[in-house]
């Protein structure tokens, strides 16, 4: 069975604190993958190696057999992993659908040349990354709100912006970063919802989530993690039975 | 859309000297405002869209008007040929200071401009076998088009409208492209953009050294155009208005970059009537449209309009 | 033998150089701290504070309270500055604020030129013009009032931010302006502080330095970016930091002057900005900052 995404004893210190101890584990192709753990476990260290903002101080990442540690975070989502971000990084300057649009960067080649004198080479290619930014918004039923001031939506919808945003780069990979954080129960259920489509379009899914019925209902696996080492590694239904994980979440009887 | 508008704007600029013929404020200070104009175009493309700062691009300014006055009057170069190696130097200048100084945000990346601004400025004051000191350059000769000199008030005026609409024009597609939107994501948040692929230095890098050349064009442009070029031109205070114009205008916007340009260019001369309180006034219109008009004119203005028509249509309903 | 007597005379020159650049330093790290500003006008406290006192003087003001007249009329600058420009606008981007403080140091000039005009003037010194001599240098009287005030100002700043309870409040605003207001401090009148008393130190270093160096409307320009340099070397927001930076770079000036030529002199302040940001941005004792994602 090959894995989409492998890693290998990954280790990340900063100062004298451990975040990331020899972790491992592989996600598969079209899955949902989530990893949970106590608040300070390591898990958006973890996010921040995997997508290149740190640099892990020993391990292996493997996407699609590519080698991605030392490679800077633009270069790791040129080759198709894109992020959410769990504080919300939304492009404030810009439109909701011109937010998507910067999504599509990746898919695009027509050089500054070719912008700056209109070749046809860049008309094109603007039709085509609009077309599937609108796609990318309507998935996520956002598509009425495309041309409202991306600093006029509340919360829930940025936080589903955010989301259209990572899958208009049709990425075979997507990290999000605790999606649920801040949404109501409506909110969450259509979260899982859109989630579930993801996967369904071909999408592999790697989940960071406290929301622990959202990650129990809808992973394929569970990764847990405790002071930055892999705790347990499974199922859901499993890793909720599974006493490692209980005493780590409530504390030692 | 905005192409209606720049056309517009472009069929305005052509009729006002025929209109106003031998008028001091449209042909001789419209063409001072059409530079300005292209410098702030260009300033606005790193400072409005890319969200960067820069304190010191009159350094940029200087070494193209340098370059030209200098390889004309000095060594007998081609006017367009100097012009064309005054852009290559700031070229490579800009892009070998731009790595390490764009590694740093904010009030750093305000200073370390800064610094570098008046580094230049005080070299071309105190290199004066080269570059005339002080005292500056002059009788530099005229640009000619195939023969045909730029020699007039008239000519000067349409050729640099041309110049200025052309960087309008250019800056109006590249903000519109995936480039563009590139450059405002860097502003809106330099991680996010990365995490879309976006190499964001090398986008911050290249929108520098664009506006850098743009700069010592038009500095080139402006020697040729005064023959005559000193250190006054290209000041730390040059540097300064610069930015107000793009700030006064209204960041991530063309037209407001322009409009900034205008608005600093002509201010000056309406000023003059204050004389000895010209200063005063200027630093204190300064100040107030910055605090109570941070977005700029442009936006401010707009805001004022709609508001005043929101209060025309209560008035009515009532 | 030469290089030793000419080493002490670019010594007294430079710390006395250093000392005003030590004070404008200072009191533009006491403001970057309590409000996060670049404050551009800074230099142009000095200037006020050195014109003030001549002409107070010249219209027969007895001369040690045209100097105290000079500092008050500064800090009282300072503190409109604060309350008419950077209050109103304690919300603005980072390049509003250096506009804003911009336009303040152009209209502040601009209202010198309009009082004073353009020409240069200069102060009578402290305590009269005999030479001293120093081994093989020489020194002015003036040099020695302007080390000594600005070691005596310095002094009496760090007291005041270590043992005092305005101070204290003052540092709390710098840290966390949020927890400082809900902990009972005043967060408008700390500031309106701050300025006043980055005003009087910048005045302080006019009235000092104004008997050896003449001064006309815009003299506080080069000043006021010199001391963004000396607290940048220092590290920005370390006022004892910008002191030292103070110090050093009129040192380096002086014997660059010396050594080298005296025209390039001013580039050295703006070198060692280009420097120190691209080497060690967070100075030579400042902490370093980093991005939380």
């Amino acid at each position: 069975m090959s894995f989409l995404l492998e890693v290998s004893d990954l280790e990340k210190s900063f100062g004298g604190v451990k975040a990331v101890n020899g972790v491992s584990f592989g996600v598969k192709k079209n899955t949902i993958f989530s990893v949970i753990g106590p608040n300070g476990a390591g898990k958006t260290t973890l996010f921040n190696l995997l997508t290149g903002i740190d640099k892990p101080d020993s391990g292996s990442i493997l996407f699609n057999g590519k080698q991605l540690v030392g490679m800077p975070p633009y270069k790791i989502a040129s080759h198709g992993i894109s992020r959410t971000f769990q504080n919300l990084q939304i492009f404030f300057n810009m439109t909701v659908l011109e937010n998507v649009m910067v999504g599509c960067h990746r898919l695009g080649k027509a050089s500054m040349i070719s912008a700056i004198l209109c070749l046809p080479s860049t008309l094109n290619e603007e039709k085509v990354m609009e077309e599937k930014a609108i796609e990318a918004l309507e998935f996520c039923g956002m598509a009425d709100l495309m041309d409202l001031a991306s600093d006029s939506l509340p919360y829930g919808q940025l936080k589903k912006l955010e989301i259209a945003r990572a899958l208009a780069s049709e990425p075979a990979l997507v990290l999000l970063d605790e999606p649920a954080a801040g949404l109501n129960d409506t909110e969450t259920v259509e979260l899982s919802q859109l989630i579930t489509k993801i996967v369904d379009k071909g999408i592999t899914v790697l989940l960071v989530e406290h929301n622990m019925g959202l990650v129990m209902d809808i992973s394929d696996e569970v990764l847990v993690l405790n002071y930055g080492e892999l705790l347990a590694q499974g199922i859901p239904s499993v890793i909720q039975k599974d006493p490692k994980v209980i005493a780590a979440y409530l504390g030692e009887e | 859309m905005r192409l209606l508008g720049l056309g517009i704007f472009a069929l305005v600029i052509a009729i006002l000297p025929i209109l106003f013929p031998e008028n001091y404020y449209i042909t001789v200070v419209g063409v001072t405002m059409f530079f300005h104009a292209i410098l702030a175009v260009g300033l606005n493309l790193f400072m409005g869209y890319a969200g960067q700062i820069s304190l010191g691009h009159a350094a940029f300014f200087g070494m193209g008007a340098y370059s030209s006055a200098i390889l004309t009057t000095k060594f007998g170069w081609n006017p367009w040929l100097a012009m064309g190696a005054g852009a290559l130097l700031v070229w490579c200048i800009s892009y070998l200071v731009a790595r390490p100084i764009l590694r740093l945000k904010g009030h750093y990346l305000a200073m370390a401009t800064l610094g570098f601004g008046i580094i230049i400025h005080i070299f071309l004051v105190q290199y004066d076998t080269l570059t005339g000191g002080p005292d500056g350059l002059s009788s530099i000769p005229e640009l000619t088009i195939l023969g045909w000199p730029i020699n007039t008030d008239l000519r000067w005026y349409y050729f640099a409208a041309i110049v200025m609409l052309l960087s309008i024009l250019f800056s109006l597609n590249l903000v519109a492209s995936r480039h563009g939107r590139a450059l405002q994501a860097v502003h809106g948040s330099e991680v996010a953009a990365q995490m879309m692929g976006i190499d964001t230095s090398k986008v911050k890098v290249h929108i520098f050294v664009i506006s850098a050349v743009m700069a010592a064009i038009t500095g080139s442009l402006f020697a040729h155009e005064q023959a005559f070029i000193s250190p006054d031109s290209c000041s730390f205070f040059f540097s300064i208005e610069l930015v107000t114009m793009v700030v006064l205008g209204g960041m991530a916007s063309t037209f407001g970059a322009v409009f900034g340009a205008a608005i600093l260019t002509y201010l000056p001369e309406f000023l003059v009537v204050f004389q000895d309180f010209k200063v005063l006034i200027f630093g204190g219109i300064l100040m107030f449209i910055m605090i109570f008009l941070p977005e700029g004119l442009f936006v401010g203005l707009r805001k004022i309009v709609s508001y005043l028509r929101q209060g025309r249509k209560e008035c009515l309903s009532s | 033998m030469r290089m030793y007597e000419q080493l002490l005379q670019y010594l007294i020159t430079g710390i006395t150089v250093g000392s005003a650049y030590a004070l404008v330093g200072l009191g533009f790290a006491i403001i970057y701290n309590a409000s996060d500003v670049v404050n551009f006008a800074q230099g142009e406290f000095v200037m006020i504070g050195a014109m003030s006192a001549i002409f107070l003087h010249a219209a027969g003001v007895p001369y040690v309270v045209a100097l105290a007249l000079a500092v008050l009329i500064t800090v009282a600058v300072g503190m409109a500055l604060e309350k008419f420009a950077i209050e109103p606008a304690r919300n603005a981007s980072v390049v509003s604020t250096i506009i804003i403080t911009i336009g303040a140091s152009i209209l502040l000039r601009g209202a010198a030129l309009l009082i004073w005009g353009k020409d240069i003037y200069g102060l009578k010194p402290f305590t009269g013009e005999q030479t001293i001599h120093l081994g093989p240098a020489t020194l002015l009287p003036q040099n020695l009032w302007v080390m000594g005030g600005t070691a005596i100002s310095v002094l009496l700043v760090k007291y005041f931010f270590d043992h005092t309870r305005t101070g204290k409040a003052i540092l709390a605003c710098s840290y966390n302006k949020k927890a400082a207001y809900l902990v009972g401090i005043n967060v408008k009148k700390m500031l309106l502080i701050s300025y006043g008393l980055s005003a009087c130190l910048g005045a302080i270093a006019g009235i000092l330095i104004a008997p050896i160096t003449f001064f006309t409307y815009n003299a506080g320009v080069m000043l006021g970016l010199k001391g963004f340099s000396a607290a940048i070397l220092g590290g920005m927001g370390n006022p004892m930091g910008a002191v030292a930076g103070g110090l050093m770079l009129g040192l380096l000036e002086s014997i660059g002057a010396g050594l080298i030529s005296s025209g390039y002199k001013d580039a050295i302040a703006f070198i060692i900005i280009l420097l120190v940001l691209f080497f060690k941005p967070s100075g030579l004792f400042g902490k370093s900052a980093g991005e939380r994602v």
